[in-house]
Order: structure tokens, then sequence, then C-alpha cells
């Protein structure tokens, strides 16, 4: 990769924690490049919160290293580490203004009080809450709390910054503006993040890079378009976005693509991702939007071995509608179809269809 | 009253109609309890004093002029400043003060462990802190009298242990009644900051560590000004029944060691009392009482306007 040789902002080297007898991370090694807006996704539990607190010194690694461009920090306490939170409840400090908040950070790194002054201004006046310096917390909406969470983390430029689901406590319209703004705001800054979230549509609409975690492992690393497009494994796909996923197993391999048969007889190509042997039981995942269908016998050009159905229920979503087809063999499949006009195919329950799958839409994948 | 009616109005909407009856016991309560009792004070602290206690109902200054002025054995002589009474206030003041002080330094670390500690353990420290009020204070203070005399305990073991080859005097010292003091209030500290630290977001003590403060830059910047009510709420719960204290000072102490408690009760007790006097130095000890919380009040009034 291009990145390769740039030395990582973090670097996650084998980490292991257990709280007691639970172990929230499996050994977990992560390289995160400078300048990136990096996201840990996951469902609730997953350790990707573990991670950032390990990242941010809040807990102990039980093994492994963690390295800040280079240096180990495991062993240094939060305050000695270069890197700034913003947390989930935000934990402004109640008894202080906004602007005390903001300052705070610099004061204790010994930055002279008119310095850390002009700087916490400076950096209010990005998040755009300048005029509200005064104000205590507790008299700010949560969005203003929020960028002042902002604003007190980058203060005193951090050289990575830890956001912890700093979004999930705002309102969906709130929440869909922040997000364009810290993405503008990093690339503004240039200043790492690290973002936490189990909001895919936030990871996919933020995010240089997205690690997709589940129970303590790290499953797949890559871009919005990578994992969505290209998932590694069962967890990734069922969890990244919607999809159907079929229990299949494998009757010839060649070339990474993988002929694969349902369990009605139907056969399907896939994209093997990863290496299958003849006769293994395996997963394929297509997108339903990379299916299209249409009638059979119309256009003549339908190819044979192409799986064909019934129309059983079909939903109207506004953008699209989805088909809800089952197959001849009795696996059910979900398409959808963009109702723009070109696309468009009246199909009702009950009509034959038949299902032509994108190129390198279907992949075979282990669980 | 205005306010509380006003204010009790608006609710009216969503709990159904006020019923200002509802505080009728309340107000009997304090009125009967606590007013008129003051009230009554005040009339006696300006009464003449009958020789075998009690009172001569003729309105006389000569309570308050005792407490400041010496006039002579004869009461004729030109009068000059009485320094005894003026002595014992600022003792007690002093000695109510360091028991605030010690019970802070030792009750906050306190509170803030038991705070700590996983929420199930939480209720038994609780518990053993108060247990001591399962007895009678006078009982305890006998026996911490017992503790720390001569040939007690404590002693025993300092002598025992080879750190002292004579007894330490503490009996009828300062410092035994500092510590009777104390010890009879250290609770009143631990409970309500242990109050303030059991709500107090650790996430804040994070955010502080993440921002580069050191444990005790947390401490001072964040975690003590957030528990700060309850700070305030302990000191006051001390230092309010330390100043009027009369069993730690009698029973620990000696005539050298002699505070505004002890003060008032000797004038209501037996036929050598001066019931006027002790009215006048309990009017006296309730308005410094009195002026120090509006100090404080006005001192939180202008930190929340700021």
């Amino acid at each position: 990769m291009s990145g390769a040789s740039v030395r990582p902002a973090i670097e996650v080297r084998g980490v292991v924690k257990r709280f007691g007898d639970v172990t929230a991370l499996k050994g977990t090694s992560l390289a995160i490049r400078d300048n990136e807006f990096f996201t840990l996704l996951g469902p609730s539990g997953c350790g990707k919160t573990t991670l950032l607190r390990l990242i941010a010194g809040f807990e102990d690694v039980t093994e492994g290293e963690i390295l800040l461009f280079g240096e180990e920090i495991a062993d240094l306490p939060p305050n000695r580490r270069p890197v700034n939170t913003v947390f989930q409840h935000y934990a402004l400090f109640p008894h202080m203004t906004v602007l005390e908040n903001v300052t705070f950070g610099m004061l204790r790194l010994k930055v002279p009080k008119a310095e850390a002054l002009k700087r916490a201004r400076a950096t209010l006046a990005l998040v755009k809450l300048d005029a509200l310096a005064e104000r205590r917390p507790s008299q700010l909406s949560g969005g203003q709390q929020q960028r002042v969470a902002l604003a007190r983390a980058m203060a005193p430029r951090p050289k990575v910054l830890l956001l912890d689901e700093p979004l999930s406590a705002l309102d969906l319209k709130l929440r869909q503006a922040m997000r364009v703004e810290l993405k503008q705001l990093q690339r503004e800054t240039g200043i790492t993040f690290v973002f936490v979230t189990h909001d895919q549509e936030e990871a996919l609409t933020m995010s240089d890079r997205i690690a997709v975690m589940s129970a303590g492992e790290i499953r797949q690393v890559g871009s919005a378009q990578e994992i969505y497009e290209r998932p590694d494994n069962r967890f990734v796909a069922d969890f990244i976005g919607e999809t159907n996923l079929l229990d299949v197993t494998v009757e010839r391999v060649e070339d990474g693509l993988a002929l694969c048969r349902l369990p009605g007889g139907t056969t399907i190509r896939a994209e093997a991702a990863g290496a299958f042997s003849v006769g293994a039981a395996g997963h394929v995942s297509i997108r339903p939007e990379r299916i299209t269908l249409s009638r059979p016998g119309i256009g003549a050009f339908a190819p044979a071995g192409e799986p064909t159905g019934t129309v059983e229920h079909t939903v109207y979503l506004g953008t699209d509608t989805q088909h809800l087809v089952r197959l001849d063999d009795g696996s059910l499949i979900t398409a959808r179809t963009q109702n723009a006009h070109h696309a468009f195919v009246d199909l009702k329950p009950g009509d034959p269809a038949v299902l032509t799958i994108d190129d390198g839409a279907a992949r075979l994948l282990a669980d | 009253m205005a306010g509380g009616l006003a204010s009790g109005r608006s609710v009216a909407g969503t709990y159904g109609p006020v019923r200002p009856w509802l505080l009728l016991p309340s107000w009997l309560v304090i009125g009967v309890f606590m007013l008129a009792p003051i009230l009554i004070m005040l009339v006696y602290s300006f009464l003449t004093k009958e020789f075998r206690g009690g009172v001569i109902w003729e309105f006389s200054l000569a309570a308050y002029d005792r407490f400041l002025f010496d006039r002579g054995l004869f009461g004729d002589d030109p009068p000059s400043i009485e320094w005894t009474y003026i002595t014992i206030f600022a003792r007690s003041i002093i000695q109510a003060s360091c028991a605030t002080f010690f019970c802070l330094v030792i009750g906050f670390p306190t509170a803030y462990v038991i705070a700590t500690r996983p929420e199930r353990t939480r209720s038994l420290w609780l518990f053993l802190i108060t247990v001591p009020y399962w007895v009678n204070l006078l009982i305890r203070t006998v026996s911490m009298k017992f503790l720390i005399r001569d040939n007690g305990p404590l002693n025993e073991a300092l002598i025992g242990l080879g750190l002292m080859s004579t007894p330490l005097s503490l009996v009828n010292t300062d410092l035994a009644v500092q510590l009777g003091l104390f010890y009879s209030y250290l609770p009143f500290m631990v409970l309500p900051i242990y109050a303030a630290v059991e709500r107090y977001n650790f996430g804040l003590s994070e955010a502080a560590a993440d921002l580069y403060a050191s444990k005790w830059e947390t401490l001072r910047l964040v975690l003590l000004p957030a528990v700060r009510p309850g700070l305030v709420a302990g000191c006051i719960l001390v230092f309010v029944p330390s100043l009027g204290a009369f069993l730690a000072p009698d029973l620990l102490g000696g005539a050298k060691t002699f505070m505004i408690g002890s003060l008032i009760e000797e004038q209501f007790k037996g036929s050598a009392g001066n019931w006027p006097f002790g009215a006048a130095a309990s009017m006296i000890l309730l308005t410094m009482v009195l002026l120090v919380l509006l100090l404080y009040a006005r001192s939180q009034a202008q930190a929340s306007q700021r």
C-alpha cells in the first residue's frame, strides 16, 4: 500500500485487554496513518471503546504495545500522552466557562496564559462558538456542548484526536450536519482522528479507513468502499449495509472464482474471499442493489443458468423498490431496483423473474 | 413566602391544586420548637437576674454589659473591657475551626474512598461510619477520657512500646477537647461529602487527565470544585455544633479549656446560674453563627453571578 512507508501515527501491536474473566480485546493489531480519519466500527461490546481508552491511557493494556509515532506509550499515564479525547457525554467541567474549559489543557501544558487564551478563542471560532465563550456548559444546548468538547480537545494541538461516539447524543439533523463538519475540521487541521462509532452510516460518510470490529477482534480494515463492496467475511458483509447471505457449498474453485451451490440446487458464481476447498461450506453475499430483475423471455437475452424465481412481495421505498423473490429452489433473495425511468421494471407479487447478478457482486465468504 | 406561593401556582396545572396547609405541621414545629424558644431567650437576655436562678421581669442590659465590660467587684469602677468571656468565645471559635479543619482533612479522603468502592460494599462502609452513633455521645466522650487518661490504654501502649517514659497528660488540655470534638462530629463531615462524591461524574477526572492535568491538579481544579457543596455542608455541620459543644469541653477539658457551650450550660444549671447572662451569651453565639452563614450565602451568590 502507498502509506506503508510512512510511519504510522498509532500502531497497536498484539494488544490484549482483559477485565477479570472477560477478554475485551483478543490480540489486536492495527496501524493508523498520520492525517487519517480512522473509524473503529462495531456493535456495542465489540471492544472499540476499550481500544480507544487504551490509546488514551484510561485503561492499562494486559498484553501488547501501543506506539505513537514510533514511541511506546502503553506505560504512560493519560496526562503524559499527546492525545486528546472527545467524550461521548462531553465531560465538560461544569464550574468553568466555555473559555476556561478550552484553555484547561493548554494551561496544564504550561502554555502562557495570553497565548492559551488566543488559541482557545481561535479554536472556538473554528467550531463557531466564539460568541459563547463566557457561558457555562449548563447554559448551552447539546450540540453546542459537543462543539465545546471538540474545541477543548483540539486546542492543545494533540497529535491524535480520539472521539468516542461523540455524535450519539445529538438528534438526527444535528448529527448529520456535524458529520460534514467533523470531516472538514479533520481536513483543515490535519490532525489524525480516531473515531469510535456503532453507526455504520457515520463511519461510511466520514472515514478514510474503517476497522470493523466484533467480539474483541478486528474483522476487516479498509476504505468505506472496500468494506462495503468487498467484505472479507460474513460478519462484515452482514454488519455493513443490507445484504443477501446465502449458505452454500463450494462446487469448484478457479482463479479466485467459485461456483457455489445453494441448498435447493441453484448455482451462483462468486468471487472467493480467501481460500476455499471444494466441498467446503461458505456464505455468498450479494447486495440487493446489485441484482437486476427482469421478466423471463423479454429481451430473450437472459443467458441460461441465471437463477429464476417468483416475486413474493414488493415494497415501494420512494427512491427504490424492494422485491422479495422466492427462487425456484426455495431460497429467498431481496433485490432492490432504483425507481429511475430507465431501470424500472413493473413486477408484481406472483410474477416470474430472472435474477441477473452484477459481475463481482457475489462474494463467497467464510464466517 | 410570596416566591413559594408563586412557584406553587406554576406547578398547580401539572400536579393539581396546591395545598398550602400541607406545610402547616412544619410551620408548627419550627414555630413552637425553634422560633418561640429563640424569642424567649431574646426576651430573657434583657431581663434582670433572680438570685436562685430565674428572672425578674424588669428590663436590663446588665447581661450584655457583664459579657463585655468589667466594672469591678461592686460594679462602680470605671468600665474596662472584660476579656474573660471574649477569650472563651475566641477559644471556642478556634477549637471549632480546628475541629472542622481536621474533620475535613480526614473526612474527605474517607468519603472519597467510600464513594469509589463497588456499589455493593458502599452501604457497609457507610454503616460502619455511623456505628458510633448508636452509642450516646456522653458515653462516647467519657470513653474517650478513659482512653487518653494518664494510665489509660493509649499511654500504656506508648510506654509499653518504649516510645515514652512518662505518660502524656492529655486530659484537661485543649488537645483533649479538640480530640473529642473531632471524634464527635467526623461523620457529619463524611456523609455530605460522600453524597457529593458519589454523584460526581468521574468522567470529569478522566477528561482532566486527558487534558494533561496531574493527579493533584485534577483534585484541585476539577474534583474539589465539583463537590464543593458537599464540602461546605460538611464544614457547617461540624463547625456549628462544635462551636456550641459542652460535653467535650466539660468532660475532657478543664477550667482553662472552657467553651461557650459550657459557659451557657453553667448559667442555667443549679442555683449559681444567671439566666439573663446565659440567654445573652446564647444570643451572641447565635448572631455569630448566622453571620458566618450569611457571609457564606453572599459568597455563593457572588460566585453564581459571575
